[in-house]
């Protein structure tokens, strides 16, 4: 009781001369993510430079973002499903199942129901359906995983097959077009950018969240005596932060809206068309805000709630787990209800750009988003990994790509150097965490 | 005796637990009063553990009656004994690796925040105030517990029984895998546990440990209790032979202790 206030000696103890190592330790720095950060940043230049400095443009970058975003959306879910253990292999088929359930419904059922064409209801009634849909397969899934016992790649092979199948009947093997005007945004393009001041403006109640976050972690901290990070510290990783968000912000708003859709709108508001164009930028598109948005969350379930507590615990030892009292089948169908969210999440994301739905939409995604998270390092033991890392993970796995097709480098290829590159990936990995021991 | 006239803070009548065909418990009575130590020995799959674990929730019984402070009482899985202040230090020690001490302390029962998030700092708070009493070298309150010592492992299982009001305590083998200095420590808990009226159950391979920290000592043998002695009636030598041989020593015959003698 008196004691709360007495601060814990260790960590303080300050000499004044330290190493390189143990400042970048007071930091508390993940040393993992900072690696991946600057293995992306180098991937990314090295292509700018293979490619005569024509690869590090707005328009590529905020491309290649929003490729990304289905594959790191459902990324988020993956890492809590193989740190428990599992595995989904059906996530693609999922998405697929979703995205042309959403299609189906915008263009033939709900108009059917006298919810046409405009009706502003049309695509939150498509959209809860499609999400109501993606939880209720991942119920069923997990409840046969956990209660009855069949091991999840049985059961996610079976699930990746018959949804793929059922695609097909649901659409009687035609593709499907023709969705709402305000559904399509959640595809991103220049329409489906948030715009300049919006774009500034998140950026800057972003900085705010950040340097409000390090005062109350600060804060707590001192409250129970903990150890401090080192003020330099607490003011650098702040500064650092806020300046990634500006300048994310500031290469975001560079991209500017095609010249023809910026005259066509121009013409349509009275707007003058001023010389060398008009330049509207486009800012975040929606689809990399959903990213950003459920990364928060899903970092948020994983780390700071006893659903995420659960499931590391779990996959770090199912026995202890059970041990210590947790409904451990009921954490496992929920890690499967989360992940058919995400996937719905995906799927929507999907039929927006396509502005409908074909029958191999989401197809071999389960490979990708499975490749992220072991990029990601999310290992297959259980208990490890990290919902950031994942993301980070289906980024440098998607700018490898994006990367390749630019400079013309053909599919097989790139698959090739996608296989090899994940091979790598996870054997460094394996190396460096036995060599480190503990992590 | 005072003793009797209390009620037993547990109670087991008549346990069964059968595996297939085998009976590794097999009409088991036994029970706990507080502030005391039973001590539980046998050869290996002579049914301790399972015992317990029908006690513990881990692996509830097919039959019989358990009691807590005399009242019947179903003990289901290991949520249920924890509710009745029934906790559990396994031999496996039955820790999460990959988190941190308080993780573990609290895994179950973790403390929120009114915000429905985990509250971190309490939780590290509280592991640390835990620790102080047990292991005050204890340092570690940040790191996965896999980077520990076989000792510091031992503290956070421990820590997590204690710090939640335990009445019962099952230790299963509590010092197998520590050293000499880390026994002595475990041992000096136990007494003190003991002295707060905890009653305990203490499974042990060492007979000299048992002996060191009992008052009474249940033998089992293929599944069977073989019989409860007051430590002050018998000999460590009684117990082992009621161990090899499954009987009393009133019940073996001059021969058997004879055999034994030379085997020994």
């Amino acid at each position: 009781m008196a004691d709360a206030t007495v601060t814990a000696p260790e960590h303080t103890a300050s000499s004044p001369r330290r190493s390189i190592p143990e400042l970048i330790a007071q930091t508390e720095i993940d040393l993992r993510l900072f690696g991946m950060v600057v293995a992306l940043l180098a991937i990314l230049l090295g292509f700018n430079v293979v490619s005569g400095g024509k690869f590090l443009t707005p328009t590529n970058m905020t491309t290649l973002a929003v490729q990304a975003s289905g594959v790191a959306i459902m990324a988020t879910g993956m890492v809590l499903v193989i740190v428990s253990r599992n595995i989904d292999l059906s996530v693609g088929s999922v998405a697929g199942v979703v995205a042309m359930t959403y299609a189906i419904l915008m263009t033939d059922i709900l108009p059917g129901l006298g919810i046409g064409v405009g009706n502003p209801f049309q695509w939150l009634i498509a959209l809860a359906l499609g999400l109501g849909l993606g939880a209720l397969i991942g119920l069923v899934q997990g409840a046969i995983i956990a209660y009855i016992g069949v091991p999840s790649f049985i059961v996610t092979l079976g699930g990746l097959l018959a949804l793929r199948g059922t695609v097909w009947l649901l659409s009687e093997g035609a593709a499907v077009s023709g969705l709402d005007e305000t559904f399509l945004l959640i595809g991103g393009g220049a329409r489906g950018s948030i715009g300049g001041t919006a774009t500034w403006a998140l950026a800057i109640i972003g900085c705010v969240v950040v340097v409000a976050g390090a005062v109350w972690s600060r804060r707590q901290r001192r409250k129970f005596g903990f150890p401090l990070r080192p003020m330099w510290a607490e003011v650098l990783l702040s500064v650092v932060g806020c300046a990634a968000l500006l300048g994310l912000a500031f290469y975001a708003n560079r991209n500017p809206w095609p010249r023809g859709l910026a005259e066509r709108f121009a013409n349509e508001n009275g707007i003058p068309i001023p010389e060398g164009g008009l330049f509207i930028p486009t800012g975040f598109p929606w689809p990399v805000l959903l990213v950003i948005g459920v990364t928060v969350v899903m970092w948020f379930i994983a780390t700071r709630r006893r659903f995420g507590r659960y499931v590391y615990a779990y996959g770090g030892n199912p026995e202890a787990a059970e041990l210590a009292g947790i409904n451990t089948r009921l954490t496992i169908v929920k890690i499967y209800v989360v992940m058919g969210v995400l996937c719905a999440i995906a799927a929507a994301i999907y039929a927006a750009r396509l502005n409908g739905a074909t029958l191999d939409i989401g197809s071999s995604d389960e490979l990708y988003v499975i490749a992220a998270c072991v990029v990601g390092g999310v290992s297959f033991a259980g208990g490890i990994g990290s919902i950031p890392g994942a993301v980070l993970g289906s980024f440098v796995m998607a700018s490898l790509a994006y990367g390749l097709a630019f400079n013309g480098v053909n599919s097989p290829t790139q698959n090739v150097i996608a296989g090899v590159v994940l091979i790598i990936a996870v054997a460094f990995d394996t190396w460096n965490r036995r060599r480190g021991g503990t992590r | 005796m005072a003793v009797a006239e209390r009620v037993p803070l547990v109670e087991m009548r008549d346990i069964r637990v059968a595996f297939g065909g085998v009976h590794a418990v097999d009409g088991v009575s036994i029970d706990l009063y507080p502030g005391e130590v039973v001590g539980l020995v046998g050869g290996n799959g002579a049914g301790k553990s399972t015992l317990m674990k029908a006690l513990s929730g881990a692996h509830p019984p097919d039959s019989g009656e358990i009691r807590v402070n005399g009242q019947p009482q179903t003990i289901g899985n290991p949520r249920d004994a924890k509710r009745f202040n029934i906790e559990t230090i396994y031999q496996t020690l039955a820790l999460a690796d990959n988190v941190d001490a308080p993780a573990n302390v609290f895994l179950g029962r973790e403390i929120m925040t009114r915000w429905g998030t985990l509250d971190e700092g309490a939780m590290e708070d509280a592991t640390r105030k835990v620790m102080r009493r047990l292991n005050p070298n204890f340092r570690n309150f940040r790191d996965p517990v896999r980077a520990m010592s076989g000792g510091q492992r031992q503290a956070v299982a421990i820590a997590r029984a204690v710090h939640f009001n335990a009445k019962v305590l099952i230790m299963d083998e509590p010092t197998a895998a520590l050293g000499p200095a880390e026994t002595a420590q475990v041992r000096d808990l136990i007494r003190q546990l003991k002295n707060e009226g905890i009653g305990i159950f203490l499974i042990s391979h060492d007979i000299h440990d048992v002996f060191d920290l009992s008052d009474r000592i249940g033998v089992m043998y293929h599944g069977r209790l073989v019989g409860i002695v007051r430590k002050d009636d018998v000999t460590p030598d009684d117990v082992l032979a009621m161990i090899i041989l499954g009987k009393k020593p009133e019940e073996a015959t001059q021969h058997e202790l004879a055999e034994l003698e030379l085997g020994s």
